[in-house]
């Protein structure tokens, strides 16, 4: 927010007046009432692993982030194109695999990483889009430009809270937000249900305007309250797994006036636990027999099955080469510095830094399964250092980011905390991003993990009008 | 509709009126006992027992304490007030992208207040002031459904779920205070009994209703053939069972299953109310009346939740 101490950068300048003039007492109202709001409406996450109060108030903070508008023009390009090469990734490899072939990526990347399917090999998804709905984690460096931290390319969640965020915002500052001129994200919704319809398998176009449901994995999951948002936000079915059931390869959802065919599923669940038939048999999340009406092109799934592999974060380090060897350009938004623990120059680095480092297991997010370097203690590191050098694959690292901080409004007063930002993107008939992103807070004095599971908070993220 | 979600908006709606129907008992507790001996009460403390189905104490003590715990905070009672509100909000919960968000605000609302609630001794002496919090933001959440959500399918199940629950409520209570007291039915009722009498009208929020179509004068007759066979009183057997009837017509045509058995069963019923002459009721016995409308109540719940929540697919798939 600031240039210099006390000197805030020019479009945090209006919102900096304001709050100066606002007593502490008056802020500490609004947040209250604003978090009252959140209890009210229900908008909770659950916690695994913790027996007591497993629903939670998602931590909202008032004070919004700014992001101008030159800036987020060159995220929106750097998403698209990146989102763009990451498609092209997917299908070459379920395919032909030019790319493993010329040697860009090593094969044994790819084959080795948990996310890959074997089943998904030759199977030809509608107008190739295998990730029609992604959310990418940026970070601020040091020198001021954006750069991507991970792709999030399975079930990306979160985009709920950038929508409520917004809401409590606009009742809280009505004037700032007439002041500044902040680009509205309000049609999600419909841009989401637009790339979904896109998707719809030829045959059903002219039977009948396409069905389109929400699969969940239910009441208990973490995001269940975005799932019923976005389910109500564009008027479609919410459904679980035990809505549904396959006969010939074909979906029906079982309704109160019989059974109704069902033809693009937004499915929220992971690949593991989609059809209890194709991969994990214990699954009662999914839908038995899903994955052959899949085969068929009976039914259309977003994300399509087995994305996982390229947001694999060992994968990652590849992403600029792969941009650079479908589209022949170069990357908007650079990567942050990655080592390989399969090379074995990097590895040796790696183990030797691992109090300056940040270690992140390859198939995990959420924030689990990680190792930050200078937070850490000596059996941590230990363990973490035999954990590395029995699976190197399953282990990356990167440097420790000192991620840009934001003023959070905390006990009474204006504090700065680490955040990042995750714009959503979507990709049907063309790519689309709505101005904004879930601006999430390590809400911790001095943390920088910043995922709701681990104590994160978020707040409204504003671009700027041109 | 989906089916789950029918089937959640059903227990939700049976699952509030359980809780209202139960503060309304306990608030109608609260005032009989300030101004009855404790034998009295005691008596009326089994039968509420009884008329809730919830488990009598273990060491076999019942006293006013132990009693208000159970039917209202003991969330180890299925069937106490804190229970029935959180698993009406669960309900919910699950299918909440399916009402307006007024409901859920004020059903969740509802549910924290509730669920905040502790036993202590000032609660014992306010208690009037949780059971009349409960039954109004019932009456708010039903007025709220009533004009925020389309009067469709989903708010048809609502309505269902709510009068099946009523139906079955009134019938319980109605049958347990016929088995214990023993006023005759054609006179007014003694005065060791008459607030029994009272109470019963009341916890059927019909004392008034009554008073203005019979006069002060209670007698045993009156107040069945008032609470079974009344039209136009909405807490009174035949007046649920109507709802029931035209709920379950009106879904038979939004889902085309206009023939089928739920809306035979349901007319039955009904007809059975219409037709019914109170003295003959009284003379082969309340009991008997009442059991046979419980037993079709239960009827028509099984037949819904074969027709339209859980049908075999093959039916579905031939058809």
């Amino acid at each position: 927010m600031f240039e210099a101490p006390g000197v805030p950068r020019p479009h945090y300048q209006a919102l900096f007046q304001t709050l100066l003039g606002l007593p502490p007492e008056d802020m500490r109202k609004s947040q209250q009432a604003a978090d009252l709001s959140f209890l009210h409406q229900g908008i909770t996450f659950t916690v695994y692993g913790n027996e007591e109060g497993t629903e939670r108030v998602f931590p909202n903070d008032l004070l919004p982030r700014i992001i101008p508008h030159q800036e987020w023009r060159k995220i929106e390009n750097g998403l698209t194109q990146r989102i763009a090469a990451l498609n092209l990734f997917l299908e070459d490899i379920y395919h032909r695999g030019r790319i493993l072939a010329d040697g860009i990526v090593p094969r044994e990347l790819v084959y080795s990483c948990r996310h890959f399917r074997r089943e998904m090999r030759g199977l030809t998804v509608p107008r190739g889009i295998y990730v029609s709905v992604c959310g990418t984690d940026l970070v601020r460096l040091p020198n001021g430009s954006f750069a991507v931290l991970e792709d999030n390319l399975r079930v990306p969640s979160g985009v709920s809270y950038m929508l409520a965020n917004r809401k409590v915002l606009q009742k809280v500052f009505p004037t700032l937000f007439r002041d500044y001129g902040v680009c509205p994200v309000d049609h999600y919704a419909q841009a989401l249900l637009a790339t979904l319809r896109a998707l719809s398998p030829a045959s059903s176009s002219t039977r009948h305007e396409p069905t389109v449901v929400l699969l969940t994995p239910g009441v208990f999951n973490s995001a269940y309250f975005e799932h019923t948002f976005l389910a109500q936000q564009m008027g479609i079915e919410l459904v679980e797994g035990r809505d549904l059931l396959v006969h010939d390869n074909v979906v029906y959802m079982r309704t109160t006036a019989g059974l109704r065919r069902v033809d693009v599923i937004y499915r929220r669940v992971d690949d593991d636990f989609l059809d209890p038939l194709c991969f994990r048999r214990d699954s009662s999340l999914g839908v038995p027999g899903l994955f052959n009406a899949y085969r068929a092109g009976n039914v259309m799934l977003a994300n399509a099955i087995g994305t996982g592999i390229a947001d694999d974060k060992a994968l990652y380090a590849y992403v600029p080469a792969i941009i650079r060897y479908y589209l022949g350009e170069e990357p908007i938004l650079e990567n942050v510095q990655t080592y390989l623990l399969t090379e074995r120059s990097q590895r040796e680095y790696v183990l030797e830094h691992l109090d300056e480092l940040v270690v992140k297991a390859v198939g995990e997010s959420g924030g689990y399964g990680m190792l930050i370097g200078p937070h850490s203690t000596d059996e941590q590191r230990e363990e973490f250092r035999q954990r590395i050098q029995a699976e190197p694959r399953n282990y990356i690292a990167q440097p420790t980011l000192s991620l840009s901080r934001a003023p959070c409004f905390l006990d009474g007063e204006a504090q700065a905390r680490h955040v990042d930002l995750r714009p959503y993107i979507l990709y049907g008939e063309n790519v689309t991003l709505v101005p904004g992103g879930l601006t999430r807070v390590a809400l911790r004095r001095g943390s920088l993990v910043v995922n709701s599971s681990q104590g994160g908070g978020s707040k409204d993220t504003w671009v700027l009008r041109a | 509709m989906l089916s789950r979600v029918a089937e959640s908006l059903y227990w939700m709606a049976r699952y509030l009126e359980r809780a209202v129907h139960t503060s309304r008992l306990m608030d109608v507790d609260f005032q009989l006992r300030l101004e009855q001996s404790p034998e009295a009460s005691a008596g009326r403390w089994l039968r509420l027992l009884e008329a809730s189905q919830a488990p009598a104490p273990e060491d076999g003590k019942l006293d006013a304490t132990t009693l208000s715990h159970i039917l209202t905070l003991d969330k180890n009672n299925p069937s106490s007030i804190v229970s029935c509100v959180a698993a009406a909000r669960e309900n919910l919960r699950q299918v909440r992208e399916q009402c307006s968000t007024e409901m859920w605000e004020q059903l969740n609302r509802m549910y924290l207040q509730v669920n905040g609630t502790t036993a202590t001794e000032s609660w014992q002496l306010n208690s009037y002031v949780f059971f009349r919090a409960v039954r109004e933001g019932a009456q708010l959440f039903y007025g709220i459904t009533d004009s925020t959500m389309a009067h469709g399918e989903g708010w048809r199940y609502i309505q269902l779920g709510r009068f099946v629950e009523r139906t079955d409520a009134l019938a319980r209570l109605i049958g347990t205070h016929y088995t214990w007291l023993h006023s005759s039915p054609d006179q007014a009722v003694e005065s060791e009994e008459y607030l029994e009498w009272v109470g019963l009208l009341k916890s059927c929020a019909a004392f008034e209703a009554y008073c203005k179509t019979y006069t002060a004068e209670l007698r045993p007759l009156r107040v069945a053939e008032f609470l079974l066979l009344n039209p136009t009183f909405p807490h009174s057997v035949r007046f649920s069972v109507d709802h029931v009837q035209s709920s379950l017509t009106a879904i038979g045509e939004l889902t085309d299953r206009k023939a089928e058995q739920a809306v035979r069963l349901a007319g039955r019923l009904s007809a059975m109310l219409s037709f019914s002459q109170i003295d003959e009721i009284m003379a082969s016995g309340a009991n008997a009346f009442v059991d046979s409308i419980r037993w079709q109540c239960a009827q028509i719940h099984n037949s819904i939740h074969q027709i339209y929540f859980d049908y075999p697919v093959e039916a579905a798939l031939v058809a």
